[in-house]
């Protein structure tokens, strides 16, 4: 379980990210953080495994504040927190399987994973996540050589072969079509039921969100202005958290979408017929 | 359509005053005279020089590559050993130092020392270098070889340097947060992205050494460069030119070896 108190954000330009969010992730829960951009929904998933240095508040994961730990405990726990991010951050020089071994770098010493000789349960474990993902047959090509869909399936065996007791995921469908992000989103919900795993989804898609997130919370100017199910999520709080403006050019555009989506799947199902 | 004009003239983009503009042309062409106004030219000198730059030429025209061959090979050989080794070694210490002077990786300290030892490197051309060192180790190789091997330092470490602040950071911020340490984060995240790059420079820099090698045996440094000066002091220009051609044909060899390389290496 996560518990977030009081947390603020101040960045060294004196953009205040975040203002005293408080917040509690229960096990096993997938939660979707949505706000327009500059909200701070970036900042706050960065603050929990510290990529952004917290300006005050407390952080605890299971019992272990993670606001004030030293160097070398915070990659300790680092460990326990997997995360998935917006352009897939794969190593693209690198093999599947050496970004997929990533994961347990935190786990092996620096010669292990310097001669690539990993313990066998780890790649053992790096095999079958690949298989989980559906890329077992990709595993000794190089990252830039896979599709986008591809990628980020390589970044959940990732942050999945730290068996994290957290997710974090940054934007997970930014850079997809929007039928690669259903499918990356059902396999990002998939893997957290079977492994009872919380997770903390940035995404921006408010459709996608209300579609496979079990909780959602709202930001707005680092502030938290909504917390409920999807179908709490009325026009109103949509209007609390995007604006009244904003909100309304966003479901327009969203309508297009949807219009010229069907529109094109009736041209091709008319082609094919 | 009409009512719109149909010329465009780019606007000037660095001095937007007309009357600036045209006061610094006038005062680039009175430089300008002023300038060859004042070069003194000895004719008479230049007449005598002529003759013997022809006979240069005529030297080129029928090189002599057999009489001083053996003279010419220890040159050649003593040049492509110093090329080499110091371009290893160089190169072998511009790693760490690199990824040092690298302020994205490093910390303050750490940062300041590479470089400045950087800046000392780069200050310094590589003929005063090998000056001073064949002062202190005397005539030969050895000075020729610690010269290029300090002249690459500051090279490659700069350039590795940038190349490293220039990553991709996503790709070290996901390594970051697995939990990997320093020296993991280093050989997951960023050796990979600068690689093929460091391998490119590397290639470059051994053609350059080469080229380096026979100017600093001109004072002293050993290699092709002294067999070349004692040819000229010699007034054996047939030969001169034969050293020449041999270098040329080096170069151009590493020039296309190394352009091939560098493109199967992406």
């Amino acid at each position: 379980m996560l518990t977030i108190s009081d947390l603020t954000k101040i960045y060294r330009t004196g953009d205040k990210a975040l203002s005293n969010v408080s917040l509690t992730f229960p096990k096993g829960q997938v939660v979707g953080l949505i706000g327009p951009s500059g909200a701070g929904k970036s900042t706050l998933i960065r603050c929990i495994n510290r990529l952004v240095e917290p300006t005050s508040g407390s952080i605890s994961l299971s019992g272990t504040e993670l606001s004030t730990l030293g160097k070398r405990a915070l990659r300790r726990e680092r460990r326990r927190i997997g995360m998935i991010f917006q352009e897939y951050a794969l190593v693209e020089r690198l093999t599947v399987m050496e970004n997929v071994l990533s994961g347990r770098l935190g786990y092996v010493s620096f010669w292990q994973s310097f001669s690539r000789r990993f313990p066998g349960s780890d790649i053992q474990r790096a095999y079958r996540l690949l298989d989980r993902v559906g890329l077992i047959d990709h595993a000794n090509k190089r990252a830039d050589a896979l599709s986008g869909g591809q990628r980020q399936r390589v970044g959940i065996a990732r942050a999945l072969s730290q068996e994290p007791e957290l997710l974090l995921v940054d934007e997970p469908t930014a850079s997809l079509d929007p039928k690669t992000s259903r499918q990356i989103m059902r396999l990002l919900t998939e893997v957290c039921s079977e492994r009872d795993l919380p997770a903390i989804v940035n995404i921006h898609d408010v459709p996608l969100a209300q579609q496979f997130m079990q909780r959602i919370i709202g930001l707005r100017s680092g502030r938290v202005v909504f917390d409920g199910t999807p179908d709490q999520l009325t026009e109103e709080a949509l209007t609390a958290i995007y604006g009244a403006e904003d909100w309304t050019a966003m479901r327009k555009d969203t309508e297009a979408d949807r219009a010229a989506e069907a529109e094109s799947f009736s041209r091709l199902a008319a082609i094919t017929a | 359509m009409t009512g719109y004009p149909t010329t465009w003239r780019r606007p000037p983009q660095m001095v937007t005053d007309r009357g600036w503009r045209i006061a610094l042309y006038l005062g680039v062409m009175v430089y300008l005279l002023i300038g060859l106004g004042s070069v003194e030219v000895n004719w008479t000198r230049i007449a005598e020089g002529g003759e013997r730059g022809l006979r240069f030429i005529s030297g080129f025209l029928q090189p002599d590559f057999s009489s001083r061959w053996k003279d010419i090979s220890n040159g050649l050989i003593e040049s492509l050993t110093i090329t080499l080794t110091s371009t290893v070694v160089g190169i072998a210490i511009s790693i760490p130092i690199g990824i040092g002077a690298a302020r994205n990786i490093a910390p303050a300290w750490v940062y300041y020392i590479c470089r400045g030892i950087i800046a000392v490197s780069r200050a310094l051309q590589e003929v005063i270098i090998a000056i001073f060192l064949v002062a202190m180790f005397g005539f030969g190789p050895f000075a020729g070889f610690l010269t290029l091997s300090f002249a690459t330092i500051g090279f490659i470490s700069k350039l590795l340097a940038e190349d490293i602040e220039d990553i991709d950071e996503a790709q070290a911020e996901a390594v970051r947060a697995t939990g990997a340490g320093w020296w993991q984060l280093v050989n997951y995240a960023i050796q990979p992205q600068v690689t093929p790059r460091l391998i490119g420079l590397s290639l470059y820099r051994l053609d350059i050494n080469f080229r380096e090698s026979a100017v600093i045996g001109i004072v002293g440094a050993g290699g092709i460069g002294s067999t070349l000066n004692t040819a000229i002091d010699r007034y054996e220009y047939d030969s001169a030119g034969a050293i020449l051609l041999i270098i040329i044909a080096i170069v151009m060899v590493a020039e296309y070896s190394s352009s091939y390389l560098r493109k199967f290496l992406q």
